[in-house]
């Protein structure tokens, strides 16, 4: 009898800890929320009260210095995982300027942060890759008919790691890292790598490639480059690496530099500077006779001479990098990580916080902070008068 | 002798029951209460099955986007070409910890129940129990910075013996051994990490279920002139089956699930044969792995939802074959 009972009980459990196994995925760290304790003073709620004296003051002059120092209340983002350094620190930054602003950023990945700014959960969307046209008609419904735009925020260099041991400078050019990544080069002391590192003693040590195994923008413009750059690579630029080309994997960019890390001979992608802290030998870069290092200088130069991608808002940064490039000394393996807003907001006060915010970031000072503490190459003048123009469209 | 002896023991069972019930109904207020809490039980029972029906729900409506577009029209093929390798990989991983789990699951149970002195036997449970409190972050750190290169050589050993070595001499060799091992960060190792996380789980249930085998069935065997290990085969196992049935059925639950240590152990993408080079993947992992970066909405998004689904019906089926299992042998547990 007992027995059954028992079976009885242990069935209902195994049916319930199905539900709780199922789920068991990982946490993404929260944006920290600092100085919240300034705010209490001014209540601020961004959804009813407007304030008539406000609602246009600031849009007019946002092209130039803009003063955040009236501004208070919450504002709310989340998104990719790449400028979380920077952002983190803007976050901190910033309320010292104002009246008392409090930022959240929420590192949740860049589809799920434009999920979140999409359905208005949040003010802000942090994302790696550009909108797509379905996005696009759906943040016309939430920001007005002008829709959401892109704001290009940190230009972030993506480097080639090695860990091969007695090298400590390597040159390669695009087929050769192409053949590389696609298993059709596999010992370090191949004639191709050797045609490129005259005098470099390469020894015959297996080449090991590591990439990402989550979904990431790193990898979409890592396959990116490969597809415009290379004859080798036939894969289309994805987020997701190609699967009849996997190799050893890691997961998040210091999952894929301990992986490379813990084996002789391994080559990896990953941003720049991360790579130098976590003791991979960068990859140098030749293109017509020229090398280059991955840099902040030429990483910026890259999205300078490329295209805007157009077809969405007026206001749009979206670029379409040109990555083929033949230029001497050209840095094409980047990545542009982008902040998301809206044209609309439902409130002038979300507006002008939104607004201040995001010119805060794109200015030369926010720009200077996240190249010390995340390497991103600053943005140019041209660049930030334009953000700064296409943010003076924000409205509330 | 025995069946005096329970027959005796059911009727002082039943006898103090009478006056009780009948104090119990003339008590309005005791009454109310017992009640009240027979409808609090109701209630988190059906609770649960609402839960349940809600995930079920949620999934199947979100899942349409992967088997049905509307330009294409109906894509299942799409789907299940996609979709198959992560459920095989899934199921492959959770029996394959199943294999190495169970018994020694079972067998520490019984050292526990039946053969350590009883001091020792408290301490061993204590600690089995802590394995279960571990973060599966723990574990797969475990995995992926221990375990994995020390398992290196023996994938090297399968690989050149079962492999490498009758390819050549025999034309033939066992595809799952095929390939390099790397930096051993495979399936096979995500199992074994698997085997270690099943078994706090099913060790505890059989435990309980272990101790609870009368006591006048084991005397009943030794008696009889079995040695120590007859008298479990003839007394114990039979009466715990469906307990131990339950446990490792909980564990394969624990094993189809887990995300954050496969993860970690496991590298590389793609199907392939072999269960000790990187690549494969499981259910779970390729849910975690892709989710954050994808645009909600997108065909992408459902496929991903779908294979929760998949994995949501796997589940179910696994245990309805166990509970099936475990009415089927009820009448010959030996509790009757």
């Amino acid at each position: 009898m007992k027995v059954a009972s028992f079976g009885r009980a242990a069935a209902i459990l195994s049916v319930a800890s199905l539900a709780l196994v199922a789920c068991n995925g990982d946490d993404t760290e929260n944006g920290d929320d600092n100085g919240t304790d300034e705010n209490d003073t001014v209540d601020t709620d961004n959804g009813d009260d407007t304030d008539a004296e406000e609602t246009d003051e600031d849009n007019g002059e946002a092209s130039g210095d803009m003063d955040y120092s009236s501004l208070s209340g919450d504002l709310s983002g989340s998104g990719a995982s790449s400028f979380q350094l920077a952002i983190q620190e803007w976050a901190l930054e910033f309320p010292n300027l104002t009246a008392g602003v409090n930022v959240d950023y929420d590192a949740v990945g860049s589809g799920d942060g434009r999920a979140n700014f999409l359905n208005g959960a949040d003010s802000f969307a942090g994302s790696d890759a550009l909108m797509s046209d379905e996005e696009f008609a759906q943040s016309q419904e939430r920001c007005g008919e002008n829709g959401a735009f892109h704001l290009p925020t940190a230009i972030l260099p993506i480097a080639v790691g090695v860990n091969l041991e007695g090298v400590d400078s390597l040159v390669l050019d695009g087929e050769t890292i192409a053949q590389i990544f696609a298993g059709e080069i596999t010992s370090w002391d191949d004639e191709a790598i050797a045609s490129l590192n005259d005098g470099v003693d390469l020894p015959d040590t297996a080449i090991t490639v590591v990439h990402r195994q989550d979904s990431s923008g790193t990898t979409e413009n890592f396959t990116d480059y490969l597809n415009q750059a290379t004859d080798t690579w036939t894969w289309e630029a994805d987020s997701e690496w190609p699967g009849e080309v996997s190799a050893e994997t890691g997961d998040g960019s210091s999952g894929v530099i301990s992986a490379a890390q813990s084996v002789d001979g391994a080559i990896t992608y990953v941003d720049a500077q991360q790579a130098e802290d976590g003791g991979l030998t960068l990859v140098e870069l030749e293109i017509g006779g020229e090398t280059s290092a991955p840099s902040a200088e030429a990483a910026a130069q890259a999205v300078a001479s490329s295209e805007l991608r157009g077809g969405q808002a007026e206001n749009d940064m979206g670029f379409e990098l040109a990555r083929a490039t033949d230029e001497p000394g050209a840095y094409p393996i980047v990545q542009v990580a982008y902040t998301i807003w809206c044209n609309e907001y439902d409130s002038a006060e979300e507006a002008e916080l939104a607004a201040g915010f995001a010119h805060y970031i794109t200015s030369a000072e926010a720009q200077q902070i996240a190249a010390d503490v995340a390497g991103a190459a600053p943005l140019n003048d041209d660049l930030i008068s334009q953000a700064h123009e296409a943010i003076s469209q924000i409205s509330g | 002798m025995t069946t005096d002896s329970t027959d005796t023991r059911a009727q002082r069972r039943k006898s103090p029951k009478k006056p009780e019930n009948a104090l119990v109904s003339a008590d309005r207020a005791g009454a109310g209460l017992d009640r009240g809490f027979a409808g609090l039980a109701k209630a988190a029972g059906i609770f649960i099955l609402i839960i349940l029906a809600f995930v079920a729900i949620f999934l199947s409506w979100n899942s349409v986007g992967a088997l049905y577009q509307e330009e294409e029209g109906l894509i299942i093929g799409r789907f299940l070409s996609y979709a198959w390798p992560f459920a095989l990989g899934t199921v492959v991983v959770a029996i394959l910890a199943l294999i190495m789990g169970a018994p020694i699951a079972i067998a520490v149970a019984l050292y526990i129940s039946h053969y350590a002195p009883p001091k020792a036997s408290k301490t061993i449970g204590y600690i089995i129990d802590l394995l279960a409190a571990i973060p599966s972050v723990v574990y797969g750190a475990w995995g992926m910075f221990v375990l994995a290169p020390a398992m290196v050589p023996l994938y090297h050993w399968l690989s050149q013996w079962l492999y490498t070595w009758p390819e050549e001499n025999l034309g033939w060799g066992i595809p799952f051994f095929a390939g390099s091992p790397g930096l051993g960060q495979n399936i096979f190792t995500a199992s074994v990490v698997l085997a270690v996380m099943i078994l706090p789980i099913i060790s505890s249930v059989c435990r309980e279920i272990f101790i609870q085998t009368p006591k006048l069935h084991e005397e009943a065997a030794l008696a009889l002139g079995a040695t120590r290990w007859e008298m479990i085969k003839m007394a114990v196992f039979p009466f715990a089956r469906p307990g131990i049935i339950s446990g490792v059925m909980l564990g394969l639950g624990r094993a189809l699930g887990e995300t954050m240590a496969v993860v970690m152990v496991v590298s590389g993408l793609g199907f392939q044969l072999s269960i000790i080079s990187p690549g494969n993947s499981t259910i779970p992992r390729e849910i975690a792995l892709n989710f954050g970066e994808t645009g909600h909405g997108t065909e992408r998004w459902h496929q991903l939802v779908a294979l929760g689904l998949v994995l949501f019906v796997i589940t179910l089926a696994v245990n309805m074959v166990a509970r099936w299992i475990v009415s089927r042998h009820k009448e010959f547990s030996g509790a009757n």
